[in-house]
């Protein structure tokens, strides 16, 4: 198994996802710049956080247009693992990957914090070893979280139990319904704006992110047998 | 856009009619400018001695004070005078760190004054060639009660945010406190730490005659023209024209800089690089020869340019942000541009080394300046002010601070209106702003003494913190610049560390003024003092004078940004109590002292008498006794009395994980003095029971004044003095009030 770490010009949360699989996983895991052109070589892709092309235009806007975001789709519809975190997920939605947009934070300012999620979705690759609605301490750290989509949209998230995190208690962001992240139908792309990849040793004030980076890994042994440095 | 057109002044016309004094030049320093080139310069050399020349990047007014500062020690692998200092971690890695001040820039842009900061600290830190691991701040306001002070706050607040969170720094800690005296004349001290392995220093020097000087980075334009020289007045009511002097800032930009710079030092390509902070491309060319020995001829038409049609003044004298120049190898030019093109920075050959000793500058095919790097880097004039104590000073000997504050009634009523002060009350609001966990190696976030970052791969951390008491400085220059380093070093050793070195950044009024002259000196003794004393020599930092707004100065304000070094991180403390049961230990001595503290402060709505005295010798004992107890696991929490005494730390190490505390004090002091005197040297541990009676032997081994006075626990803060209960809260109300005060203020 090997996993590729996205790098954007501007990305900054990728030393993190870095170290988080290196430290949870423990599989090969290597940076791929975002000029590169093929990723037939990793299993899972992680899309990581900070402010790609400095935000300019609209988040993720224009690192949707990056040469591997191509690849990206490509490997979502051969169904391999894609994770985007904050900004990730900013990205996954500019692509079309997930559906809906984000606004601004409704207080207008950045925030940094520790917060409680619901898992509401554990049958995932991701959350498998999650119980469903337990709550977990992760950060979030984003000036524009507050996920929206419409109404419709809405339903069929709901309706194929595509909402995978909410914000427990206070909503940060404003996002609809509480949403702090959501998957495809297909369950193989998540995106999320907490930070599970800042949550995985005690002296991070929480581990709870662990359980996430455990889960691709549980997911993709039970899928491809034991061969994980394959 | 049609093309401008400048007319230049004449030689002839800038000495007869005296040009140079509106760039801020006196008649005696075009006379030795005169001297220096033996004939009359012409419109862009007075350019470039005029902001050579600035006390922004001169020192002329500080430099024989700054001498007396301690610079060297076992550890210091790189003393002031680089764009940043360093120092030794072993396992040869070493941490490089410095604090600026962005001051004037603040108070007339707060955005973008702020942010720039944060951007100057961070290119500094990264062109040693360290890479930066956290950003922390000082910074200082007005009352919070005023709509300008309050948009000033909002503003910083957002600028240090939207920088450090972009390009991917975590904002670690700092300080924010408020005092009229600050009102039209912020105080924004941004700091940056890096991290290094020691083969991988870098130095700003011009060596080797014929390598290629590269720039690169953002294009320049007309911002920021004379940013140093207008850091080097005071701010008044024309200042608010002079907004086109602050620059802006382009964190996205500087996080391709950093990364492409990074990556160009591990080429072995180069043998030199400087970040183009105050004075841009002079003083980076400038002071890079000057250094090596050698000159400097650049082409500034290579130079790339954001506007059409700037002259050679303009080009040599912007500020425009996130550029670097960077002297090459001969021959592997090709492989630098590469690197910079990869990251999608533009750069460009604009020169070449030579060993004439001049910076020859060609503009249009024509030689449009030529003066000796020295004469511009090393020759600025020396001034040594003249110093005298002010009235204040005199007149503060005969006030006796006690003597006009009745004790309160109700002390429980003082505590929670101390905790709403907005100096003392919960910062959350700020930090919860600032991305303080960006790299996920913060182990201590911001709202503790300091904070802590991990050095992964080791079992090593850094801690770090910013301080300084203004008030205490003011009252007593000597005692106040001693007490900030003296505090920083005590925030440090409170959360497990050995304090290694200090950054300052000394916030003054005009020199001009023999009053403030005198307490820039009596602090800068104090200071060194204490560093002596502590171990924690100066390696690095910043002088901000003319902080004043129409002619007040502002409280002399020397911020100390310290750094410590964790050696296990199973040592890393902070300042929250973590179970109930366990003995509360207060070290050290109290006395009466309410002279510059933030009771007497809320009690008489002024400061006055004499701060709280230091002792250093007893400082270090304190200090030493902590670490031993720390680094022995006998530690559960250590804290700092600061700002509002022993009764605010005892409530802050509450309030983390909400757990109360019944504490019994036997003093002569009248009761309120007990709890809100602010005399030094003292910290709050909690303890286990069974380790409660090894610390107290300890500290009496040491000499260290220590007593059990209470045990934690419960949902309440209890306190009695001499057996009388003087506070019974509930701890909820208390913390209500110490976390709602700022967001209430703001709205």
């Amino acid at each position: 198994m090997k996993v590729a770490v996205i790098v954007f010009p501007g990305s900054n949360a990728d030393l993190e996802m870095f170290n988080a699989v290196e430290d949870i996983m423990q599989v090969p895991v290597e940076y791929v710049w975002h000029s590169e052109t093929d990723l037939a070589a990793y299993d899972v892709i992680l899309l990581p956080g900070g402010f790609s092309y400095g935000d300019y235009l609209r988040c993720g806007a224009v690192a949707r247009f990056s040469p591997v975001m191509e690849q990206v789709a490509k490997a979502a519809d051969a169904g391999k693992l894609i994770l985007g975190v904050c900004n990730g997920f900013q990205i996954l939605l500019e692509t079309g990957l997930l559906p809906g947009a984000m606004l601004r934070n409704r207080s207008l300012k950045y925030r940094c914090k520790m917060v409680p999620l619901r898992v509401e979705n554990n049958q995932t690759p991701f959350t498998a070893d999650y119980a469903e609605n337990e709550i977990i301490q992760i950060p979030i750290a984003h000036g524009e979280g507050n996920y929206y989509c419409d109404q419709e949209t809405l339903a069929r998230l709901k309706a194929n139990k595509q909402i995978v995190f909410t914000y427990e208690g206070e909503n940060p962001n404003g996002s609809i319904e509480n949403i702090a992240g959501i998957c495809n139908e297909r369950r193989n792309v998540l995106g999320m704006m907490p930070h599970p990849e800042r949550a995985v040793h005690q002296w991070m004030s929480s581990d709870d992110g662990k359980r996430l980076f455990s889960s691709i890994l549980k997911t993709w042994r039970e899928q491809n047998g034991a061969a994980i440095n394959a | 856009m049609p093309q401008l057109t400048h007319k230049e002044p004449t030689a002839e016309q800038i000495a007869d009619q005296k040009l140079y004094r509106e760039l801020g030049m006196t008649d005696e320093e075009f006379q030795r400018v005169l001297d220096l080139l033996g004939r009359q310069p012409n419109w862009t050399e007075i350019g470039l001695y005029s902001v050579m020349w600035s006390e922004h990047c001169s020192y002329k007014n500080s430099k024989p004070v700054l001498r007396r500062f301690p610079t060297k020690g076992e550890r210091v692998l790189q003393g002031p005078g680089e764009g940043a200092g360093i120092v030794d971690i072993g396992d040869n890695q070493a941490v490089v760190f410095k604090i600026e001040s962005h001051n004037h820039p603040s108070a007339i842009e707060p955005y973008q004054g702020a942010a720039t900061g944060v951007g100057g600290i961070i290119r500094d830190v990264f062109s040693m060639g360290a890479r930066p691991i956290a950003l922390l701040n000082s910074l200082r306001f007005g009352e919070l009660t005023n709509p300008r002070v309050k948009y000033l706050f909002e503003h910083v607040v957002e600028g240090i945010a939207g920088y450090g969170n972009c390009i991917g720094i975590p904002t670690v800690g700092g300080e924010v406190a408020f005092d009229a005296t600050y009102e039209g004349n912020p105080l924004v001290n941004a700091m940056c730490v890096g991290l290094i392995d020691h083969d991988k220093i870098q130095k700003g020097v011009a060596t080797g005659i014929g390598n290629p000087v590269i720039y690169v980075g953002a294009s320049t334009g007309r911002d920021g023209i004379h940013g140093a020289t207008f850091a080097s007045e005071e701010l008044n009511e024309q200042s608010e024209k002079k907004r086109p002097a602050v620059q802006v800032g382009d964190p996205f930009m500087e996080k391709l800089l950093l990364e492409a710079t990074l990556e160009l030092i591990e080429t072995d390509a180069i043998v030199g690089i400087q970040d183009m902070g105050a004075a841009g491309l002079v003083c980076s060319s400038a002071e890079m020869a000057s250094k090596a020995g050698n000159g400097i001829e650049l082409d500034l038409d290579q130079v790339p340019q954001r506007e059409a049609g700037m002259s050679a003044y303009e080009m040599m004298l912007s500020e425009s942000q996130e550029r670097m120049l960077v002297v090459a190898k001969q021959g592997r030019e090709a492989e630098v541009i590469s690197i910079f093109d990869k990251w999608g920075l533009r750069s460009a050959v604009i020169g070449r080394v030579t060993d004439d000793g001049l910076l020859r500058l060609v503009h249009k095919g024509e030689v449009v300046a030529e003066v000796p790097v020295d004469s511009l880097a090393e020759e600025a004039p020396v001034y040594y002010k003249p110093s005298e104590v002010p009235a204040y000073y005199l007149e503060n000997e005969q006030v006796d601070p006690l003597a006009v504050i009745d004790e309160p009634q109700d002390l429980r009523q003082t505590l929670k209106e101390l905790l709403a002060q907005p100096t003392i009350a919960n910062k959350q609001w700020v930090y919860e702003q600032y991305d303080h966990i960006v790299r996920a190696q913060t182990a201590v976030k911001p709202g503790s003494d300091a904070a802590v970052v991990m050095i992964r791969g080791t079992r090593k951390a850094l801690a770090m913190s910013t301080d300084c008491n203004g008030r205490y400085v003011y009252l007593d220059p000597q005692v106040g610049g001693a007490i900030a380093v003296a505090e920083a070093a005590r925030n440090v050793v409170c959360s497990g560390a050995e304090p290694l070195a200090i950054t300052d950044c000394l916030n003054f009024g005009s020199p001009d003024k023999p009053g403030v002259f005198w307490q820039f000196e009596k602090a800068v003794d104090g200071m060194s003092e204490a560093c002596r004393v502590l171990n924690t020599p100066v390696i690095g930092g910043n002088v901000s004078f003319y902080n004043e707004r129409s002619g007040d100065a502002i409280y002399p304000t020397p911020t100390v940004g310290m750094v410590g070094l964790i050696t296990d991180t199973d040592h890393i403390t902070t300042q929250d109590f973590k179970a109930g049961g366990d003995i509360v230990i207060l070290l050290g001595e109290t006395f009466a002292e309410l002279g510059g503290s933030e009771y007497q402060k809320l009690a008489t709505g002024n400061i006055a008498g004499r701060p709280p005295k230091l002792e250093l010798q007893r400082e270090a004992a304190v200090q030493g006794l902590v670490l031993q107890a720390i680094r022995q696991g006998l530690v559960k929490s250590a804290h700092d009395l600061a700002e509002g005494g022993l009764g605010v730390a005892i409530a802050e190490s509450c309030f983390g994980e909400e757990i109360g505390a019944t504490i019994e004090l036997q003093t002569e002091l009248r009761a309120d003095v007990a709890l809100f005197s602010e005399s030094q040297s003292r910290i709050l541990l909690s303890v286990s029971p069974e380790n409660a009676e090894k610390v107290l032997a300890m500290a009496e081994q040491l000499q260290v004044k220590a007593a059990a006075i209470g045990t934690t626990g419960g949902d309440r803060l209890v306190v009695s003095i001499n057996g009388g209960e003087v506070i019974n809260s509930p701890l909820s109300e208390l913390k209500a009030a110490w976390k709602d005060a700022i967001p209430c203020l703001i709205g």
